[in-house]
């Protein structure tokens, strides 16, 4: 695996990030029903990005729960490796809430699949809306994000790779090659 | 017809020498240092071993009754390709052999279509049943060259006296299989350690030590020869060991699994380790190795027990006790004991042998001129895989099973006729 | 990142073939699962076209329950074959029973059988894997893992605890599984019953000690699981009379003093009330036996979707 190019940095994924919060707070008119949720893994600290620059902005915090979706995948007998399951930890009812699915990379559109089914199971939302970083195409479902933190087109072939400072120590986006 | 196996060690006088030996017809003619080449069929035999034709006490030929497991032809024929050519039938068959009738009919077959010489042990209580004594001297004019309830025990004392002291009355020795009933209980494997772990009941080595304590007892004060098959634990050799001292006509046999494997063979839960007596601890191993080796324990037997696929291959609890051993019997102790050093190929030789036929009063089974020409020809360079197809006894129950073992048998003559010949040995 | 055991279509005849790291991630899986459980909507897309089948030779509806629930939980399709309704007792073998199964395209077994080995007999004809609902006397793998589940989820750290388990040591097979589980987790067992009900050389196989005496054995004890007392056992001349058995081995109020005050009460089921365990005490703060039947379904969750949850 190399690295091809780095697509957003430290500031530039900050300023992205801020001008999504800013869309959610236009979109929905305010944060009352709003409720941020980070699909595992990358999703997580992005989701605790957008609530920050919401409290920062509108001065409500805004909870963020936690899905894992690997019990709704529906590639288990495809995947090469074990699957973890890590359990999902909302804290907080989705019945007639706005959720903010939130997820680092948006490509085929299996794993947001996966996270509504999920979320489904939980209860009956008001509303779904859907947050990704980066948008690199190649979509295999019919699903679109509203909010998005840069359009990348790319091959397939190619991979992108999202770090936060959280999980893996410095905030980047990477395009990888074989 | 004249043979001439060239060039063989031969176990003569206890000791491997070699030498040529002149079959004429169904004797030995001669045995010497150098032979004239003139004979109709020559075999050369150098760097091969051969060794009278083994000897067998202890064989469930399943003829009749229960042919679908094993017959008189399958039978012997699957001795001669483990190199023996005597073998006792343990009479716990379908009728039981408790009559003359039987008798007779399994020896009448075993002439004629035999690849072995087949002595019958009759039943020593009526079915084997355990509850009155068989017309023993009518099955002894009829041949029978011992008597035992072989698979079953007689539980009741005072009828095992009258057994031992009616025997000994026709001359006939008694076989017993030691097992108290209620020790046994349901028991699969050894009562020790790996039924503790696997939760299977246990056999315990008590079931076997009650009753060869009590016969030996019993046939002690009465003079009789006793011989205890199968015996597997060093509690029971110990008694042995001590009747014997004391001068009493106490003979045992041990099986090849009870001084090659133990008890923990069964946490594989492959019913071929389910036999009665159970595989029991390295320590009982070790002690039937010994008394093996200083003569305590006479000779080797195979308690060969065939059962089909559709009763072996199944739940342990539900598969029948035994497996088969005349095939496997020489290679499995050549490769695990004689090889490594454990024992020498002369007491292996003396134990599938003379010493066997010794015990039941059987025709030396020894090579001499003038005896009958039984004897088998094995090279100890060479392996044999005991792959279902080469097994072949009716049944494939044994723990050795696509395995391959040192030693081969390359030839078995009985009456100078060849009864098993190895795909790959050579007749010049 | 952190290797993760692998659990890709291997067989749970028993504990010993997994290890520590292994038996925690199961109880990792099972606490997800037992999330699932607690929701209004029980039920997951999981194994959407899976095939479990339970095969239960020896009768117990609750484990099969209980197997049956957690495949249907994870949307898997479920075949449950009882001998009592089977042609096993027209004399049909499980070999051709599992050949006419493998027909229909199972992709996991569950299997209960009176014969210790069986599990392993059912892979070997149907190649597919299977999970052990107990095996005649040998194993009971499920229930070990629903056992340390339960205690997990209460205690936390399961290094040192104390656990005594009383009972008919010699008949259960829920014992052997739990002795080679807790000591693979590092748990101090020890177990008790009256001579005859307790089979040779126990401590040196399972490195647990041994005890008699009741009294002796609860010392101290933070877990005291109480096992089935089979009336069976009587007429085998094992022990005189369940009265005699109770006075002597019965969790009760005055015996169960001896353990810690906070110690927690577990019974595999089903109780034998006034026998081995008193109302009092299976009913009492203490006892966690209701949940140990739930349990039960997330640690059978977690396994059939560990086992199938992946390349075969």
């Amino acid at each position: 695996m190399q690295l091809k190019s780095t697509i957003m940095d430290k500031a530039q994924m900050g300023r992205s990030i801020h001008r999504m919060a800013h869309e959610i707070i236009e979109q929905n008119r305010g944060l009352e029903k709003i409720r941020l949720v980070g699909i595992r893994s990358r999703g997580v600290p992005l989701a605790h990005r957008l609530s920050e620059y919401l409290r920062l902005i509108e001065g409500q915090d805004i909870p963020v729960g936690i899905l894992d979706i690997t019990l709704y995948r529906d590639d288990l007998s495809t995947i090469s490796h074990q699957p973890v399951i890590r359990g999902s930890e909302l804290g907080f009812e989705i019945e007639d809430a706005v959720i903010v699915l939130v997820d680092d990379v948006l490509y085929t559109g299996r794993t947001v699949r996966a996270a509504i089914d999920a979320l489904l199971d939980f209860g009956r939302p008001r509303q779904i809306q859907l947050a990704v970083l980066i948008d690199r195409g190649h979509r295999e479902l019919p699903i679109k994000a509203d909010y998005v933190g840069k359009n990348v087109p790319t091959s397939r072939e190619e991979i992108i790779k999202v770090e936060f400072e959280e999980t893996d120590g410095a905030d980047f986006v990477h395009i990888l090659v074989q | 017809m004249t043979t001439l196996i060239k060039n063989g060690n031969v176990y003569l006088n206890g000791k491997f020498q070699t030498r040529d030996i002149l079959i004429k017809k169904e004797k030995i003619q001669k045995i010497a240092r150098h032979l004239p080449e003139k004979a109709d069929r020559v075999i050369d035999a150098s760097g091969k071993h051969i060794f009278p034709g083994f000897v067998d006490l202890h064989v469930h030929l399943r003829d009749p009754g229960q042919t679908y497991k094993e017959d008189i032809v399958s039978g012997t024929r699957a001795a001669a390709h483990g190199g023996f050519t005597s073998l006792c039938a343990m009479p716990n068959t379908d009728p039981v052999v408790d009559n003359i009738a039987t008798v007779d009919y399994i020896q009448r077959r075993a002439k004629d279509l035999g690849s072995a010489k087949v002595y019958v042990i009759g039943a020593m209580t009526k079915k084997s049943e355990g509850l009155e004594i068989s017309e023993m001297a009518t099955m002894k004019s009829g041949g029978i060259v011992a008597v035992s309830d072989d698979g079953g025990c007689v539980q009741n004392a005072k009828l095992m006296l009258n057994c031992i002291r009616y025997a000994t009355n026709f001359g006939l020795p008694l076989v017993v299989h030691a097992e108290d009933y209620n020790l046994a209980g349901k028991g699969q494997i050894h009562g020790g350690k790996v039924s503790s772990r696997l939760g299977l009941t246990g056999l315990p080595s008590l079931a076997e030590e009650v009753i060869v304590s009590r016969d030996i007892m019993l046939a002690e004060n009465n003079d009789a020869r006793l011989h205890i098959a199968h015996i597997s634990t060093a509690r029971s050799i110990e008694m042995v060991r001590q009747a014997r001292e004391r001068g009493a006509k106490i003979s045992s046999e041990v099986t090849p699994h009870h001084l090659i494997l133990t008890e923990e063979a069964c946490l594989s839960f492959d019913t071929n380790t389910k036999m009665k007596p159970p595989l029991r601890t390295e320590e009982d191993r070790l002690a039937c190795l010994e008394a093996l080796r200083d003569g305590t324990i006479d000779c080797i037997a195979t308690d060969h027990a065939s059962h089909a696929d559709f009763e072996k291959v199944r739940e342990f609890d539900h598969a029948p006790f035994g497996i088969i051993g005349l095939e496997t019997a020489f290679s499995a102790l050549y490769h695990h004991l004689v090889k490594p050093g454990l024992l020498s190929l002369e007491r292996l030789a003396e134990a599938l042998t003379d010493a066997p036929a010794r015990v039941l009063d059987l025709p030396p089974a020894m090579l001499k001129a003038g005896l009958p020409a039984d004897l088998t020809i094995i090279d100890l360079e060479q392996q044999t895989h005991f792959s279902p197809e080469n097994i072949l006894s009716k049944s494939k129950n044994t723990p050795w099973l696509d395995q391959k073992l040192w030693g081969k048998v390359l030839y078995t003559f009985l009456d100078g006729r060849i009864t098993w010949e190895d795909p790959d040995a050579q007749i010049s | 990142m952190e290797a993760t055991p692998q659990f890709l279509g291997r067989n749970m005849y028993g504990l010993e073939d997994y290890s520590a790291d292994e038996i925690m991630y199961i109880l990792e899986a099972s606490k997800a699962m037992k999330e699932i459980n607690l929701r209004q909507y029980k039920k997951i897309p999981t194994l959407r076209g899976k095939t479990v089948c339970t095969l239960f030779i020896e009768d117990s509806t609750r484990t099969r329950m209980s197997f049956e629930l957690a495949a249907k939980r994870l949307s898997a399709d479920v075949v449950s074959f009882a001998a009592s309704i089977s042609s096993l007792q027209k004399g049909e073998s499980l070999q051709d029973t599992i050949y006419t199964l493998g027909a229909m395209g199972i992709d996991l077994y569950c299997i209960r059988h009176s014969s210790p080995g069986s599990p392993q007999l059912v892979h070997k004809y149907s190649q597919k894997p299977v999970i052990n609902g107990g095996d005649g006397r040998h194993a009971h793998p499920t229930q070990a893992l629903l056992d340390i589940f339960s205690i997990w989820e209460h205690v936390g750290n399961l290094k040192g605890l104390k656990v005594t388990i009383v009972g008919d040591i010699l008949n259960s097979r829920v014992v052997r599984s739990n002795l080679i589980g807790m000591k693979k987790l590092g748990m101090d067992v020890t177990i008790c019953g009256p001579r005859t009900l307790m089979p040779p050389n126990m401590d040196k196989l399972f490195g647990c000690r041994v005890q008699y005496e009741l009294r002796e054995a609860l010392r101290d004890a933070d877990i005291v699981m109480g096992l089935r007392m089979q009336f069976e056992r009587m007429t085998e001349g094992l022990f005189p009379s369940l009265e005699e058995y109770s006075k002597h081995y019965a969790l009760t109020q005055e015996t169960i003093k001896f353990a810690k005050s906070d110690a927690l009460i577990m019974h595999p089921g089903p109780m034998n009330r006034g026998i081995e365990i008193l109302p009092e005490i299976a009913d009492s703060k203490q006892s966690i036996i209701v949940e140990q039947v739930a349990n039960g379904v997330a640690v059978r969750m977690a396994l059939m979707f560990l086992i199938l949850g992946g390349k075969l």
